[in-house]
């Protein structure tokens, strides 16, 4: 196969501007900080020359001629009166001087033993692993520093001592740059590249600055205001000061002026370099607007969050997207996404005329931008968008021909990637089917929240149309969510029923029951017509023959129910596609763990899959419509003998307490095995309280009808549990902070209303009567306390674990598993044997594991 | 203090089993790889897990690990000085 690459980079090298080579490349010598004369043109040799690039539409730049976008801008250069530091080599010179003789500017080491070392490096036959390689360079380098003697001409080797940010001591006796500028000039190449720098494109003295270059105009464009001001950008503001500053220092050194005001005024230089460099450099005050606010400079336009980088390269903005609030809308399909008609009429989808649809797309220009469906481009094949107007629309389609392209409306169908941030996993981005609709926010089906875990309290979403056919072919083969209903993490279904749609299926299978008429239409209005279930039905059909119409005949299945304190788990039988025992909850079709939807997903595919899964959704919400689901506070209405139990086992309790309390006081109190006595009394109570809440929810529940709307939510596992509602019903339980019952508040006391060291039940946080009931002021002030907590506990933990994540997800990004079934990393490091540890793709397997018992059976036939 | 020294941790419960891998066996490990020494995992000579093995930087220790996921599971770390 040929390679159609014209140019491969070979190498890349890294180094150092010369003084030469940087004012070999600038356009222009920078001599004047001022920037326009009079009348507002640029001064010649001032920092917005015309020379280096254009800024305005329209103009030509004097060195290269091209135009605004042509030419990229050239630099200039600026001739420094003394040499300075380059604020991001200090680390290196301090390196460098500690490592070189003052004297000769040789390495402080003999020949012998730096050639033995460096050999010893390089040597391919004796690997080393790279962390031990670095240790010995971390020793040997020790050991050249310390040398106090040079080797070659028998200087006396002096301390060198930095302070920061740029100040160099040796023996107390301050360095300045040209001094070190002069000492690096000595260091012989060989040396230079033992240093392990590159004498031809890095020799150690060019770190010293003795020439600035001026970046292009371009990168430091200049802003227009609506009044005709100019307002400069920061860079320029920073190069103007430091021309200003260079200017003075040139005149005082030529007019022969004190040292110590040429040492402030090269100081102040420095501090200027410095700063355009870098404005957070510790222990220099970052230069500041007038108005106070420290200005960008080089390093904060590349670094950190709004940084180059994270910014502008790996968070670039795009076209054809949208973002609005989402909200439900259950008529939907899984893979569909409701788009308002507004936004449909502002993306478009460019569609290549052919002599087979010129009929087709002629109507959209017909129709126009302002009718929908409509079209709002036509670009020709000589490369020119036409926007189609009332004015261009006659000439437009008379001029269309094969070749053309119409920029059309989104129509019902269309395909678009759908996505909500923060986008932590891959089904956090999915590939939907567009249904255009009235009104203003995005619509989902409420069952597929969970992959992108939204909610419609406000959420916004994204909303991406693919503009040519491999990529929308693309996103249609990876990014379905029929093809993301089972997750990689466990292998279980991420996408399943929720709400009503549980609750609907469970009272079908389990209680309901149908004249033959009623079920047939109720199956019709869901949309199943040509089931042969449907012929088979008798006169009386049961809600599990309902059900069964949605199956494959060919369908077996074994599950279970969900099972609770009411109902032990059965198991659920489908056999030759019909329900013959057990009902259907949510451990059968709910998300997470609805083995029924996995089954069928894996039977028969992604697309019978999701069908038939919108099918038992819709199913279940038409059982509830005709048969009608409520529920009030009247369900947690209990009888009188259920209510006075209740009481009982809670007033029970609070004696069983007393007691122990009274046990304690008496010293009679045995303490478990490593803890203290009062430790030991809090964990009984604890655990007398604790129980006496359950036996309530047990009560609660044992004698609570089984047509109690809020009961039958808790048992099918749609919504609440058993717990909730005891905590309605009867009583709301121990309040607990930290693992323990409330303490804190007065001294030795939770509030002013208790005796001080009162341990019992009621002072201590434990709330005996229901929600319903209504709380006692201290009750409600307990139960406040555990809500505050929690609230901040949830403020403070999800930022937290946020960062956490975005950490680990950055730490493992290029691992990948090979075809020998290694986990390896980007330098094809192994980091796992095997995947795993047992090479098992998890989202082809059932919950991580492998089920050999069906698939042996399959595989026999039974 | 004293007592500290004669426990083989070897022995524990906890530690998996670590053997010290024969030369040509090495070789056989980092064809069928395909790597070369580096791009193995590495452990310290004075791990104390290998303290009785008597490794020296540039062998190999095949560790046995129980796994919940795969009944036994096998590593494979190179010795580095330290």
């Amino acid at each position: 196969m040929q390679e159609y690459i014209s140019k491969k980079v070979g190498a890349i090298e890294f180094g150092l501007f010369s003084p030469k080579m940087i004012t070999k490349m600038a356009a222009v010598k920078i001599v004047t900080p001022e920037l326009y004369d009079k009348e507002g043109y640029p001064v010649d040799g001032g920092l917005m020359d015309i020379r280096l690039g254009v800024i305005d539409p329209g103009l030509r730049c004097k060195t290269c001629g091209g135009k605004l976008k042509e030419c990229i801008g050239h630099f200039g250069h600026l001739e420094l009166a003394r040499p300075v530091f380059h604020i991001k080599f200090v680390a290196h010179i301090l390196k460098i001087l500690k490592l070189t003789c003052r004297n000769c500017g040789r390495l402080l080491i003999n020949e012998e033993r730096l050639k033995s070392f460096l050999e010893s490096l390089k040597n391919p036959s004796a690997e080393k692993h790279p962390e031990l390689k670095k240790q010995e360079l971390k020793e040997f380098v020790a050991e050249v520093k310390s040398t106090k003697k040079c080797p070659h001409c028998q200087e006396k080797q002096h301390d060198i001592k930095f302070e920061k940010p740029s100040n160099f001591y040796e023996n107390d006796k301050k360095l300045t740059p040209i001094e070190i500028r002069s000492r690096f000039e000595k260091i012989p190449d060989d040396d230079v590249r033992a240093l392990g720098l590159n004498p031809e494109v890095a020799r150690p003295e060019w770190i010293i600055l003795t020439v600035l270059p001026i970046p292009p105009v371009t990168t430091r464009p200049s802003i227009t205001l609506e009044t005709g001001e100019r307002s400069e950008d920061d860079l320029t503001h920073k190069l103007g000061d430091i021309v200003r500053i260079n200017q003075r220092l040139f005149e005082n050194i030529n007019a022969g002026a004190p040292e110590v005001i040429i040492e402030d005024l090269w100081e102040l230089l420095q501090y200027h370099v410095t700063t355009f460099f870098d404005n957070e450099v510790t222990q220099v005050p970052p230069a500041r607007h007038r108005s106070g606010q420290p200005l960008k400079t080089l390093t904060e336009r590349i670094k950190s969050k709004e940084g180059r980088f994270r910014h502008n390269l790996a968070g670039k903005r795009v076209n054809y997207a949208a973002r609005t609030v989402i909200s439900p809308d259950p008529k939907l399909k899984f893979n569909e996404v409701g788009i308002p008609k507004i936004v449909a009429m502002e993306l478009t989808i460019p569609e290549r005329v052919t002599e087979w649809n010129i009929k087709y797309l002629k109507k959209f220009i017909e129709q126009g931008p302002h009718n929908y469906p409509g079209a709002n481009y036509v670009l020709r094949p000589d490369g020119k968008k036409k926007k189609i107007t009332d004015e261009t629309r006659e000439q437009l389609l008379e001029e269309l021909q094969p070749g053309f392209i119409v920029e059309r409306h989104l129509m019902d169908g269309d395909t678009a990637i759908f996505n909500r941030q923060p986008s932590l996993h891959r089904m956090s981005i999915m590939c939907h089917k567009i249904k255009v609709l009235p009104g203003r926010s995005f619509r989902l089906n409420p069952n597929i929240t969970t992959p992108y875990n939204a909610d419609f309290d406000g959420d916004e979403m994204n909303l991406h149309i693919p503009q040519n056919e491999e990529s929308r072919a693309e996103a249609e083969i990876l990014m379905q969510v029929q093809s993301h209903i089972i997750s990689p993490k466990n292998g279980l279904n991420i996408i399943g029923c929720i709400d009503d749609a549980i609750v609907g299926n469970y009272l079908l299978t389990k209680k309901l029951e149908f004249d033959r008429e009623e079920a047939i239409s109720l199956l019709i209005s869901i949309g199943v017509e040509n089931s042969e279930k449907l012929k088979k039905f008798g006169k009386k059909v049961s809600g599990m023959e309902v059900f069964s119409a949605l199956l494959p005949s060919d369908f077996d299945f074994i599950g279970q129910t969900k099972g609770s304190t009411r109902d032990e788990k059965i198991s659920v039988v489908i056999k030759k596609g019909n329900l013959v025992s057990g009902y259907i909850d949510r451990s059968t079709i709910g998300e997470e763990k609805g083995t029924l939807i996995r089954a069928l997903y894996k039977e028969y595919g992604e697309e019978i899959g999701i069908d038939i899964l919108n099918k038992i959704f819709r199913l279940g919400l038409e059982v509830l419509l005709r048969h009608g689901f409520t529920t009030a506070i009247s369900d947690t209405d209990l009888p009188e003998r259920t209510r006075l139990s209740c009481q009982s086992l809670i007033e029970e309790a609070g004696a069983k307490v007393n007691e122990l309390i009274a046990e304690r006081k008496a010293g009679k109190l045995e303490a478990i095995p490593g803890y203290t006595e009062d430790e030991t009394l809090e964990f009984k109570i604890l655990e007398i309280l604790n129980k006496a809440r359950n036996a309530v929810g047990e009560a609660v529940s044992s004698t609570a009808d089984e047509n109690n709307p809020s009961i039958i939510m808790a048992a099918s596992g749609a919504k609440g549990s058993i717990l909730n509602l005891a905590q309605m019903a009867a009583c709301v339980g121990q309040q607990a902070l930290r693992g323990k019952r409330i303490e804190k508040g007065y001294k030795e006391r939770t509030l002013v209303s208790f005796k001080q060291k009162d341990l019992s039940p009621e002072a201590r946080g434990f709330i005996k009567r229901g929600f319903k009931q209504g709380l006692s002021p201290t009750e409600f002030f307990f139960g406040a306390m555990t809500g505050r907590d929690s609230l901040m506990d949830t403020g403070l933990r999800t930022p937290k674990s946020g960062y956490l994540y975005r950490r680990l997800a950055n730490a493992l990004q290029d691992l990948k598993v090979e075809y020998d079934y290694t986990v390896r990393d980007a330098n094809k490091k192994i980091i796992q044997f095997k995947y795993g540890e047992d090479s098992i793709d998890i989202s082809k397997s059932e919950g991580g594991k492998i089920n050999v018992k069906r698939i042996v059976k399959e595989v026999l036939g039974e | 203090m004293q007592e500290q020294k004669d426990i083989n941790i070897q022995k524990h419960l906890l530690i998996p089993k670590h053997i010290k891998l024969p030369e040509d066996e090495k070789q056989k490990l980092l064809q069928s790889f395909n790597i070369t020494l580096s791009q193995l995992p590495s452990i310290y000579e004075s791990d104390p897990s290998i303290k009785e093995l008597n490794a020296i930087q540039g062998d190999v220790i095949k560790i046995m690990r129980q796994s919940p996921t795969s009944s036994e599971s096998i590593f494979y770390r190179v010795v580095i000085n330290g």
